[in-house]
Protein backbone atom coordinates (compact mmCIF):
# COMPACT_ATOMS: atom_id res chain seq x y z
CA UNK A 1 0.00 0.00 0.00
CA UNK A 2 2.70 2.69 0.73
CA UNK A 3 6.39 2.06 -0.33
CA UNK A 4 9.38 4.78 0.50
CA UNK A 5 12.51 4.48 -1.15
CA UNK A 6 15.91 5.94 -0.26
CA UNK A 7 14.09 9.38 1.07
CA UNK A 8 16.37 11.79 1.89
CA UNK A 9 14.91 15.34 3.65
CA UNK A 10 17.09 18.42 4.61
CA UNK A 11 16.09 21.61 6.66
CA UNK A 12 17.90 24.41 5.33
CA UNK A 13 21.23 22.03 4.27
CA UNK A 14 21.05 19.89 7.47
CA UNK A 15 20.33 16.26 6.80
CA UNK A 16 16.90 14.70 8.82
CA UNK A 17 16.36 11.58 6.86
CA UNK A 18 19.03 10.13 4.54
CA UNK A 19 18.31 7.01 2.51
CA UNK A 20 15.39 5.60 4.82
CA UNK A 21 13.12 3.20 3.01
CA UNK A 22 10.12 1.46 4.56
CA UNK A 23 7.00 -0.21 3.88
CA UNK A 24 3.25 -0.77 4.70
CA UNK A 25 0.95 -3.40 3.62
CA UNK A 26 -2.48 -3.20 3.75
CA UNK A 27 -4.32 -3.63 6.89
CA UNK A 28 -0.55 -3.33 8.46
CA UNK A 29 -0.17 -1.63 11.43
CA UNK A 30 4.00 -0.79 11.42
CA UNK A 31 5.62 1.08 14.19
CA UNK A 32 8.50 3.87 13.76
CA UNK A 33 10.82 4.02 16.80
CA UNK A 34 14.13 5.92 17.74
CA UNK A 35 15.80 8.69 19.55
CA UNK A 36 14.82 12.14 19.02
CA UNK A 37 15.77 13.95 16.24
CA UNK A 38 16.28 10.28 14.31
CA UNK A 39 14.05 11.58 11.74
CA UNK A 40 10.78 10.21 12.35
CA UNK A 41 8.55 12.78 12.40
CA UNK A 42 10.00 14.30 9.30
CA UNK A 43 9.28 10.92 7.41
CA UNK A 44 6.00 10.70 8.01
CA UNK A 45 5.60 14.86 7.07
CA UNK A 46 7.17 13.90 3.43
CA UNK A 47 4.43 10.95 3.33
CA UNK A 48 1.87 13.13 4.00
CA UNK A 49 3.00 15.77 1.61
CA UNK A 50 4.21 18.43 4.35
CA UNK A 51 7.39 18.96 3.61
CA UNK A 52 9.28 17.74 0.03
CA UNK A 53 11.78 15.52 -0.23
CA UNK A 54 15.17 16.42 -1.77
CA UNK A 55 15.41 12.65 -3.31
CA UNK A 56 13.64 9.32 -2.97
CA UNK A 57 10.30 8.33 -4.20
CA UNK A 58 6.92 7.46 -2.26
CA UNK A 59 4.35 5.46 -3.84
CA UNK A 60 1.11 5.12 -2.39
CA UNK A 61 -1.68 2.61 -3.69
CA UNK A 62 0.36 2.46 -6.87
CA UNK A 63 1.09 5.96 -7.50
CA UNK A 64 3.79 8.26 -7.23
CA UNK A 65 2.88 11.23 -4.27
CA UNK A 66 6.60 12.57 -4.14
CA UNK A 67 6.25 16.26 -3.78
CA UNK A 68 2.35 16.22 -4.06
CA UNK A 69 0.45 18.63 -1.87
CA UNK A 70 -0.95 17.72 1.52
CA UNK A 71 -4.24 18.49 0.39
CA UNK A 72 -4.20 16.32 -2.85
CA UNK A 73 -2.76 13.03 -0.52
CA UNK A 74 -5.52 13.68 2.46
CA UNK A 75 -8.20 13.42 -0.49
CA UNK A 76 -6.25 9.82 -1.95
CA UNK A 77 -6.93 8.56 1.30
CA UNK A 78 -4.04 9.33 3.77
CA UNK A 79 -4.46 11.22 6.74
CA UNK A 80 -1.64 12.54 9.19
CA UNK A 81 -2.04 12.65 12.90
CA UNK A 82 0.75 15.22 13.78
CA UNK A 83 2.48 15.29 16.76
CA UNK A 84 2.03 17.80 19.78
CA UNK A 85 -2.47 17.31 18.92
CA UNK A 86 -3.31 20.30 16.22
CA UNK A 87 -6.47 20.91 17.51
CA UNK A 88 -8.11 24.31 15.68
CA UNK A 89 -7.84 25.99 19.53
CA UNK A 90 -10.97 28.53 18.73
CA UNK A 91 -12.85 26.05 16.94
CA UNK A 92 -15.87 24.14 18.79
CA UNK A 93 -15.13 20.41 19.13
CA UNK A 94 -18.03 19.80 16.06
CA UNK A 95 -16.35 22.34 13.96
CA UNK A 96 -13.03 21.18 14.37
CA UNK A 97 -14.57 17.54 13.68
CA UNK A 98 -16.50 18.65 10.56
CA UNK A 99 -13.29 20.55 9.12
CA UNK A 100 -12.70 16.07 7.90
CA UNK A 101 -15.82 15.80 5.86
CA UNK A 102 -15.58 19.06 3.57
CA UNK A 103 -13.04 17.31 1.52
CA UNK A 104 -15.74 13.99 1.12
CA UNK A 105 -17.84 16.17 -0.68
CA UNK A 106 -21.01 14.14 -2.13
CA UNK A 107 -19.80 11.10 -0.25
CA UNK A 108 -20.12 12.88 2.87
CA UNK A 109 -23.04 14.09 5.24
CA UNK A 110 -21.17 16.45 7.29
CA UNK A 111 -23.62 16.08 10.43
CA UNK A 112 -24.75 12.84 10.21
CA UNK A 113 -20.71 11.46 9.92
CA UNK A 114 -20.09 13.78 12.60
CA UNK A 115 -22.78 12.17 14.71
CA UNK A 116 -21.55 9.18 14.11
CA UNK A 117 -17.88 9.39 15.09
CA UNK A 118 -19.27 11.41 18.52
CA UNK A 119 -20.97 8.60 19.78
CA UNK A 120 -17.43 6.65 19.77
CA UNK A 121 -16.29 9.46 22.13
CA UNK A 122 -18.27 10.57 24.93
CA UNK A 123 -16.35 13.01 26.16
CA UNK A 124 -16.61 14.73 22.57
CA UNK A 125 -20.10 14.45 22.64
CA UNK A 126 -20.30 16.36 25.87
CA UNK A 127 -18.20 18.85 24.86
CA UNK A 128 -19.29 19.28 21.13
CA UNK A 129 -20.13 23.07 21.74
CA UNK A 130 -16.80 23.70 23.51
CA UNK A 131 -13.89 25.65 21.97
CA UNK A 132 -11.41 22.59 21.39
CA UNK A 133 -8.11 24.51 23.10
CA UNK A 134 -10.26 24.48 26.23
CA UNK A 135 -10.26 20.26 26.37
CA UNK A 136 -7.90 18.69 27.99
CA UNK A 137 -4.47 16.76 26.55
CA UNK A 138 -6.28 13.44 26.06
CA UNK A 139 -9.35 15.02 25.03
CA UNK A 140 -7.46 16.82 22.47
CA UNK A 141 -5.51 13.40 21.35
CA UNK A 142 -9.22 11.70 20.97
CA UNK A 143 -10.30 14.78 18.57
CA UNK A 144 -7.67 14.65 16.36
CA UNK A 145 -7.79 11.11 15.90
CA UNK A 146 -11.41 11.28 15.64
CA UNK A 147 -11.14 14.15 13.17
CA UNK A 148 -8.66 11.99 11.07
CA UNK A 149 -11.03 9.24 10.94
CA UNK A 150 -13.87 11.76 9.69
CA UNK A 151 -11.23 11.92 6.45
CA UNK A 152 -12.16 8.05 5.74
CA UNK A 153 -8.57 7.49 5.63
CA UNK A 154 -6.73 4.14 4.12
CA UNK A 155 -3.76 4.58 5.93
CA UNK A 156 -3.21 6.55 8.87
CA UNK A 157 -0.35 8.36 9.64
CA UNK A 158 0.03 8.60 13.93
CA UNK A 159 2.91 10.65 15.23
CA UNK A 160 3.56 10.05 19.09
CA UNK A 161 0.06 9.02 20.21
CA UNK A 162 1.38 8.53 23.47
CA UNK A 163 3.06 11.84 24.37
CA UNK A 164 2.13 13.76 27.31
CA UNK A 165 -0.65 11.69 28.30
CA UNK A 166 -1.88 9.24 31.06
CA UNK A 167 -0.90 5.51 30.55
CA UNK A 168 -5.15 5.00 31.06
CA UNK A 169 -5.34 7.37 28.37
CA UNK A 170 -2.63 6.21 26.07
CA UNK A 171 -4.39 2.46 26.48
CA UNK A 172 -7.95 4.23 25.21
CA UNK A 173 -6.44 5.73 22.16
CA UNK A 174 -4.60 2.25 21.57
CA UNK A 175 -8.06 1.09 21.55
CA UNK A 176 -9.67 3.11 19.10
CA UNK A 177 -6.35 3.10 16.68
CA UNK A 178 -6.49 -0.58 16.78
CA UNK A 179 -10.21 -1.17 16.62
CA UNK A 180 -10.28 0.68 13.50
CA UNK A 181 -7.87 -1.85 11.73
CA UNK A 182 -9.94 -4.33 12.61
CA UNK A 183 -13.31 -2.93 11.35
CA UNK A 184 -11.89 -1.34 8.37
CA UNK A 185 -9.00 -2.83 7.81
CA UNK A 186 -7.10 0.70 8.17
CA UNK A 187 -3.39 0.52 7.71
CA UNK A 188 -1.36 2.09 10.34
CA UNK A 189 2.06 3.87 10.72
CA UNK A 190 2.93 4.97 13.83
CA UNK A 191 5.57 6.81 15.59
CA UNK A 192 6.56 6.26 18.95
CA UNK A 193 9.89 7.02 21.38
CA UNK A 194 8.35 4.56 23.77
CA UNK A 195 9.07 0.53 22.80
CA UNK A 196 7.00 -1.36 25.45
CA UNK A 197 3.98 -0.52 24.35
CA UNK A 198 4.27 -0.27 20.35
CA UNK A 199 5.89 -4.08 20.61
CA UNK A 200 2.92 -5.38 22.17
CA UNK A 201 0.15 -3.92 19.08
CA UNK A 202 2.45 -3.84 16.16
CA UNK A 203 3.41 -5.99 13.49
CA UNK A 204 6.25 -4.98 12.17
CA UNK A 205 8.81 -2.29 13.96
CA UNK A 206 11.40 -0.29 12.15
CA UNK A 207 13.88 1.05 14.29
CA UNK A 208 15.49 4.44 12.83
CA UNK A 209 18.43 6.67 13.80
CA UNK A 210 20.47 9.53 12.18
CA UNK A 211 17.87 9.99 9.62
CA UNK A 212 18.06 5.91 8.56
CA UNK A 213 16.66 2.54 8.87
CA UNK A 214 18.85 0.37 11.79
CA UNK A 215 17.07 -2.42 12.21
CA UNK A 216 13.41 -3.55 10.90
CA UNK A 217 11.56 -6.99 11.63
CA UNK A 218 8.28 -8.35 13.13
CA UNK A 219 7.48 -6.95 16.23
CA UNK A 220 7.31 -10.59 17.58
CA UNK A 221 10.88 -11.48 16.71
CA UNK A 222 11.87 -8.41 18.62
CA UNK A 223 10.16 -8.81 22.34
CA UNK A 224 13.48 -9.63 23.98
CA UNK A 225 14.62 -5.76 23.39
CA UNK A 226 18.61 -6.54 23.18
CA UNK A 227 18.39 -5.76 19.65
CA UNK A 228 16.26 -2.83 19.45
CA UNK A 229 18.81 -1.76 22.03
CA UNK A 230 21.94 -1.97 19.92
CA UNK A 231 20.15 -0.40 17.11
CA UNK A 232 18.40 2.48 18.93
CA UNK A 233 21.49 3.67 20.51
CA UNK A 234 24.05 2.78 18.19
CA UNK A 235 26.44 0.71 20.40
CA UNK A 236 26.99 -2.77 21.93
CA UNK A 237 26.59 -2.94 25.69
CA UNK A 238 29.59 -3.48 27.30
CA UNK A 239 29.38 -6.24 30.10
CA UNK A 240 32.26 -6.88 32.59
CA UNK B 1 -24.63 67.86 24.41
CA UNK B 2 -26.20 68.02 20.74
CA UNK B 3 -22.56 68.33 20.01
CA UNK B 4 -20.84 65.61 21.85
CA UNK B 5 -23.88 63.29 19.71
CA UNK B 6 -22.78 64.66 16.54
CA UNK B 7 -19.26 64.18 17.12
CA UNK B 8 -20.07 60.63 17.94
CA UNK B 9 -21.74 59.87 14.90
CA UNK B 10 -19.00 61.64 13.19
CA UNK B 11 -16.40 59.15 14.88
CA UNK B 12 -18.82 55.94 14.40
CA UNK B 13 -18.79 57.00 10.91
CA UNK B 14 -15.15 57.15 10.28
CA UNK B 15 -14.74 54.31 12.58
CA UNK B 16 -16.55 52.40 10.18
CA UNK B 17 -14.62 52.92 6.97
CA UNK B 18 -11.82 52.10 9.33
CA UNK B 19 -13.07 48.94 10.33
CA UNK B 20 -13.84 47.87 6.76
CA UNK B 21 -10.15 48.47 5.57
CA UNK B 22 -8.79 46.77 8.36
CA UNK B 23 -10.93 43.89 7.95
CA UNK B 24 -9.70 43.70 4.43
CA UNK B 25 -6.34 43.81 5.72
CA UNK B 26 -6.65 41.66 8.71
CA UNK B 27 -8.48 38.82 7.07
CA UNK B 28 -5.45 38.39 4.77
CA UNK B 29 -2.96 38.41 7.18
CA UNK B 30 -4.77 36.09 9.24
CA UNK B 31 -4.94 33.23 6.33
CA UNK B 32 -1.41 34.32 4.70
CA UNK B 33 0.70 36.51 7.68
CA UNK B 34 0.75 38.69 4.43
CA UNK B 35 0.88 42.43 5.70
CA UNK B 36 -0.70 43.98 1.78
CA UNK B 37 0.36 47.21 1.55
CA UNK B 38 -1.66 46.99 -1.73
CA UNK B 39 -5.51 47.35 -0.07
CA UNK B 40 -5.40 50.72 -0.43
CA UNK B 41 -5.08 50.47 -4.09
CA UNK B 42 -8.12 48.33 -4.23
CA UNK B 43 -9.61 50.63 -3.12
CA UNK B 44 -8.17 53.21 -5.34
CA UNK B 45 -9.31 51.00 -8.17
CA UNK B 46 -12.71 50.18 -7.38
CA UNK B 47 -13.18 54.43 -7.38
CA UNK B 48 -11.26 54.94 -11.19
CA UNK B 49 -13.49 51.91 -12.50
CA UNK B 50 -16.61 54.18 -11.99
CA UNK B 51 -15.28 56.50 -15.32
CA UNK B 52 -14.86 55.93 -18.30
CA UNK B 53 -10.71 55.47 -19.16
CA UNK B 54 -9.25 59.21 -20.32
CA UNK B 55 -6.72 61.45 -19.62
CA UNK B 56 -9.21 64.67 -19.55
CA UNK B 57 -9.78 66.22 -16.44
CA UNK B 58 -13.60 65.92 -16.23
CA UNK B 59 -14.23 62.58 -15.45
CA UNK B 60 -17.07 61.08 -17.21
CA UNK B 61 -19.61 58.26 -15.39
CA UNK B 62 -19.61 55.11 -16.95
CA UNK B 63 -20.11 52.36 -14.85
CA UNK B 64 -20.63 54.70 -11.77
CA UNK B 65 -23.74 56.17 -13.88
CA UNK B 66 -25.43 52.97 -14.13
CA UNK B 67 -28.21 51.93 -11.38
CA UNK B 68 -26.60 50.99 -8.08
CA UNK B 69 -28.53 47.47 -8.31
CA UNK B 70 -25.56 46.73 -11.38
CA UNK B 71 -23.18 49.69 -10.14
CA UNK B 72 -22.58 47.68 -6.87
CA UNK B 73 -21.67 44.26 -7.99
CA UNK B 74 -19.64 45.40 -10.74
CA UNK B 75 -17.27 47.39 -9.06
CA UNK B 76 -16.92 44.57 -6.51
CA UNK B 77 -16.55 42.26 -9.26
CA UNK B 78 -13.50 44.38 -10.74
CA UNK B 79 -12.49 44.82 -7.69
CA UNK B 80 -12.22 41.52 -6.74
CA UNK B 81 -10.44 40.06 -10.14
CA UNK B 82 -7.99 42.78 -9.25
CA UNK B 83 -6.91 41.18 -6.02
CA UNK B 84 -7.26 37.60 -7.77
CA UNK B 85 -5.14 38.41 -9.74
CA UNK B 86 -2.82 39.60 -7.75
CA UNK B 87 -2.72 36.51 -5.97
CA UNK B 88 -1.85 34.33 -8.75
CA UNK B 89 0.21 36.55 -10.90
CA UNK B 90 2.64 37.86 -7.42
CA UNK B 91 1.62 36.16 -4.13
CA UNK B 92 0.80 32.15 -5.67
CA UNK B 93 4.83 32.02 -6.36
CA UNK B 94 5.87 33.64 -3.25
CA UNK B 95 3.49 31.03 -1.35
CA UNK B 96 6.79 29.65 0.79
CA UNK B 97 8.62 33.38 0.55
CA UNK B 98 9.25 34.56 4.07
CA UNK B 99 7.26 37.13 5.35
CA UNK B 100 9.21 40.37 4.67
CA UNK B 101 9.43 39.50 1.20
CA UNK B 102 5.39 39.23 0.52
CA UNK B 103 5.46 42.65 2.11
CA UNK B 104 7.61 44.76 -0.11
CA UNK B 105 6.21 42.44 -3.28
CA UNK B 106 2.74 44.06 -1.65
CA UNK B 107 4.46 47.49 -1.56
CA UNK B 108 5.62 47.11 -5.44
CA UNK B 109 1.86 45.95 -6.57
CA UNK B 110 1.08 49.19 -4.81
CA UNK B 111 3.72 51.11 -6.99
CA UNK B 112 2.63 49.55 -9.83
CA UNK B 113 -0.99 49.89 -9.20
CA UNK B 114 -1.01 53.79 -8.87
CA UNK B 115 1.20 54.26 -11.90
CA UNK B 116 -0.93 52.24 -13.92
CA UNK B 117 -3.94 54.24 -13.54
CA UNK B 118 -1.66 57.40 -13.64
CA UNK B 119 -0.68 56.12 -17.16
CA UNK B 120 -4.31 55.46 -18.01
CA UNK B 121 -6.63 58.62 -16.17
CA UNK B 122 -3.32 61.18 -15.73
CA UNK B 123 -2.23 62.42 -12.74
CA UNK B 124 -4.42 65.27 -12.12
CA UNK B 125 -7.42 64.50 -9.60
CA UNK B 126 -11.01 64.30 -10.40
CA UNK B 127 -13.94 65.79 -9.62
CA UNK B 128 -16.60 62.73 -9.16
CA UNK B 129 -20.43 63.03 -7.88
CA UNK B 130 -21.32 59.70 -7.06
CA UNK B 131 -25.02 59.73 -5.57
CA UNK B 132 -25.75 62.87 -5.22
CA UNK B 133 -29.07 61.61 -3.18
CA UNK B 134 -26.98 61.02 -0.26
CA UNK B 135 -25.59 64.27 0.32
CA UNK B 136 -29.01 65.45 2.44
CA UNK B 137 -29.70 65.58 5.71
CA UNK B 138 -31.52 63.61 8.16
CA UNK B 139 -32.72 66.24 11.29
CA UNK B 140 -33.66 64.15 14.41
CA UNK B 141 -35.12 66.66 16.77
CA UNK B 142 -32.12 69.25 16.78
CA UNK B 143 -29.55 66.83 15.75
CA UNK B 144 -28.85 66.92 12.12
CA UNK B 145 -26.98 64.00 10.56
CA UNK B 146 -25.83 63.58 7.48
CA UNK B 147 -27.57 60.54 5.14
CA UNK B 148 -24.49 59.39 4.07
CA UNK B 149 -23.00 58.82 7.28
CA UNK B 150 -26.03 56.67 8.17
CA UNK B 151 -25.71 54.58 4.84
CA UNK B 152 -21.93 54.04 6.29
CA UNK B 153 -22.48 52.40 9.01
CA UNK B 154 -25.43 50.82 7.99
CA UNK B 155 -23.09 49.58 5.11
CA UNK B 156 -20.58 48.50 7.02
CA UNK B 157 -22.61 46.67 10.20
CA UNK B 158 -24.48 45.23 7.30
CA UNK B 159 -21.04 43.65 5.92
CA UNK B 160 -19.75 42.65 9.22
CA UNK B 161 -23.03 40.53 10.14
CA UNK B 162 -22.63 39.02 6.27
CA UNK B 163 -18.32 37.90 7.10
CA UNK B 164 -19.20 36.97 10.48
CA UNK B 165 -22.07 34.61 9.51
CA UNK B 166 -20.16 33.27 6.52
CA UNK B 167 -17.02 32.83 8.83
CA UNK B 168 -19.38 31.07 11.95
CA UNK B 169 -22.18 29.36 9.50
CA UNK B 170 -20.45 27.90 6.08
CA UNK B 171 -18.13 25.33 5.80
CA UNK B 172 -15.92 27.59 3.70
CA UNK B 173 -15.96 29.66 6.66
CA UNK B 174 -15.06 27.15 8.59
CA UNK B 175 -12.76 25.91 6.29
CA UNK B 176 -10.85 29.50 6.97
CA UNK B 177 -11.35 30.03 10.39
CA UNK B 178 -8.93 26.74 10.59
CA UNK B 179 -6.39 28.06 7.82
CA UNK B 180 -5.88 31.32 9.78
CA UNK B 181 -5.23 28.88 13.09
CA UNK B 182 -3.07 26.45 11.64
CA UNK B 183 -2.73 26.50 7.90
CA UNK B 184 -0.60 22.93 7.01
CA UNK B 185 -2.87 21.17 9.80
CA UNK B 186 -5.90 22.20 7.92
CA UNK B 187 -4.29 20.91 4.69
CA UNK B 188 -3.48 17.82 5.83
CA UNK B 189 -7.65 17.79 6.88
CA UNK B 190 -8.00 18.31 2.63
CA UNK B 191 -8.48 21.99 3.31
CA UNK B 192 -6.83 23.16 -0.54
CA UNK B 193 -4.91 25.90 0.63
CA UNK B 194 -4.77 28.12 -2.70
CA UNK B 195 -8.65 28.39 -2.84
CA UNK B 196 -8.61 29.59 1.01
CA UNK B 197 -6.09 32.03 0.19
CA UNK B 198 -7.95 32.85 -3.41
CA UNK B 199 -11.24 33.88 -0.86
CA UNK B 200 -9.45 35.28 1.52
CA UNK B 201 -8.16 37.32 -1.73
CA UNK B 202 -11.66 37.95 -3.15
CA UNK B 203 -13.52 38.89 0.23
CA UNK B 204 -10.52 41.83 1.44
CA UNK B 205 -10.94 43.02 -2.51
CA UNK B 206 -15.28 42.66 -2.34
CA UNK B 207 -14.88 44.67 1.32
CA UNK B 208 -12.37 46.93 -0.36
CA UNK B 209 -14.92 47.94 -3.38
CA UNK B 210 -17.54 48.93 -0.57
CA UNK B 211 -14.80 51.43 1.25
CA UNK B 212 -14.43 52.87 -2.66
CA UNK B 213 -17.69 53.61 -2.91
CA UNK B 214 -18.82 55.03 0.35
CA UNK B 215 -15.56 56.76 0.42
CA UNK B 216 -15.49 58.65 -2.78
CA UNK B 217 -19.19 59.53 -2.15
CA UNK B 218 -17.89 61.86 1.15
CA UNK B 219 -15.40 63.03 -1.04
CA UNK B 220 -15.91 63.57 -4.79
CA UNK B 221 -12.60 63.34 -5.30
CA UNK B 222 -11.05 61.22 -7.60
CA UNK B 223 -6.97 61.08 -7.31
CA UNK B 224 -4.98 57.86 -7.74
CA UNK B 225 -3.25 57.83 -4.24
CA UNK B 226 -7.00 57.94 -3.09
CA UNK B 227 -6.65 54.80 -1.05
CA UNK B 228 -3.05 55.06 0.66
CA UNK B 229 -4.15 56.97 3.55
CA UNK B 230 -7.06 54.82 4.30
CA UNK B 231 -4.55 51.96 4.06
CA UNK B 232 -2.34 53.17 6.48
CA UNK B 233 -4.72 53.98 9.20
CA UNK B 234 -6.42 50.78 8.43
CA UNK B 235 -3.33 48.80 9.10
CA UNK B 236 -2.59 50.99 12.51
CA UNK B 237 -6.07 49.79 12.84
CA UNK B 238 -5.08 45.70 13.06
CA UNK B 239 -2.29 46.31 14.48
CA UNK B 240 -3.66 47.98 17.55
CA UNK B 241 -6.72 45.76 17.74
CA UNK B 242 -4.30 42.53 17.87
CA UNK B 243 -2.93 41.46 14.38
CA UNK B 244 -4.61 37.87 13.03
CA UNK B 245 -7.24 38.92 15.01
CA UNK B 246 -10.70 39.52 13.17
CA UNK B 247 -12.45 41.15 16.39
CA UNK B 248 -9.64 43.29 16.92
CA UNK B 249 -9.01 44.62 13.73
CA UNK B 250 -12.85 46.11 13.93
CA UNK B 251 -12.12 47.53 17.36
CA UNK B 252 -9.06 48.96 16.10
CA UNK B 253 -11.16 50.65 13.10
CA UNK B 254 -12.95 51.71 15.12
CA UNK B 255 -10.85 53.14 18.11
CA UNK B 256 -8.75 55.22 15.60
CA UNK B 257 -11.95 56.92 14.16
CA UNK B 258 -12.96 57.66 17.50
CA UNK B 259 -9.37 59.34 18.36
CA UNK B 260 -9.17 60.79 14.88
CA UNK B 261 -12.38 62.61 15.39
CA UNK B 262 -12.31 63.96 18.74
CA UNK B 263 -9.14 65.20 18.31
CA UNK B 264 -10.22 66.97 15.27
CA UNK B 265 -13.16 68.06 17.17
CA UNK B 266 -11.70 68.79 20.71
CA UNK B 267 -8.38 69.76 19.72
CA UNK B 268 -7.60 74.05 19.77
CA UNK B 269 -7.82 75.42 16.59
CA UNK B 270 -3.92 76.30 16.10
CA UNK B 271 -3.51 72.57 16.89
CA UNK B 272 -6.01 70.81 14.52
CA UNK B 273 -3.81 70.76 11.55
CA UNK B 274 -1.41 68.22 13.88
CA UNK B 275 -3.81 66.66 14.35
CA UNK B 276 -2.74 63.32 12.99
CA UNK B 277 0.74 63.42 14.87
CA UNK B 278 -1.55 63.38 18.04
CA UNK B 279 -3.48 60.02 16.44
CA UNK B 280 -0.03 58.81 16.32
CA UNK B 281 0.92 59.63 19.76
CA UNK B 282 -2.20 57.95 21.24
CA UNK B 283 -1.64 55.21 18.99
CA UNK B 284 2.01 54.56 20.50
CA UNK B 285 0.77 54.77 24.09
CA UNK B 286 -1.75 52.05 23.16
CA UNK B 287 0.74 50.09 22.09
CA UNK B 288 3.47 50.73 24.69
CA UNK B 289 0.35 49.78 26.87
CA UNK B 290 -0.61 46.54 25.29
CA UNK B 291 2.24 45.70 23.00
CA UNK B 292 0.65 42.64 21.17
CA UNK B 293 -2.93 45.07 20.65
CA UNK B 294 -5.67 44.81 22.55
CA UNK B 295 -7.14 41.83 21.33
CA UNK B 296 -4.13 38.96 21.77
CA UNK B 297 -5.08 36.59 18.55
CA UNK B 298 -3.37 32.70 19.15
CA UNK B 299 -0.33 32.92 18.79
CA UNK B 300 1.08 32.70 14.92
CA UNK B 301 3.78 31.43 13.75
CA UNK B 302 5.16 31.62 10.15
CA UNK B 303 3.15 29.72 8.21
CA UNK B 304 4.92 27.68 5.32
Amino acid sequence: MLQVENLHVSYGGIAAVRGLSLTVAAGEVVAIIGPNGAGKSTTLAAIAGGVSPREGTITYGGMGITGRRPEDIARMGVSLVPEGRHVFATLTVEENLAIGTYMLGHRSKTSADVAAVLERFPRLQERRHFPAGRLSGGEQQMLVIARAMLTQPKLMLVDEPSLGLAPLIIDQVYDILLDLRRRQGLSLLIVEQSTSRILKHADRIYVVRSGAVQLVDRAQALKDGEAIKRAYFGFEEVRA
Amino acid sequence: MINLAQNLIDALSLGSLYALVALGIGLLFSILRLINLAHGDFITVGAFALIVPSMEVTAQLAIGALNPVLLIPSIALIVVIVALMTDWAVFRPLRRAPQPSMMIASFAVSYIIQNGLIMIYGARPKNVNLWPALTGQLSIGPLRIATLQIVTIVVTLVLMAGLALFLKRTSYGIQMRAAAEDFRMARYLGVRGNLVIGMAFGISGALASAVSLLFLSQTGSLETGLGVPLALFGLVAVVIGGMGSLVGAVVGGFLVGFIVTLLQAYLPPDLRSFRDAFAFTFVIAILLWRPAGLIRAKAFDQRV
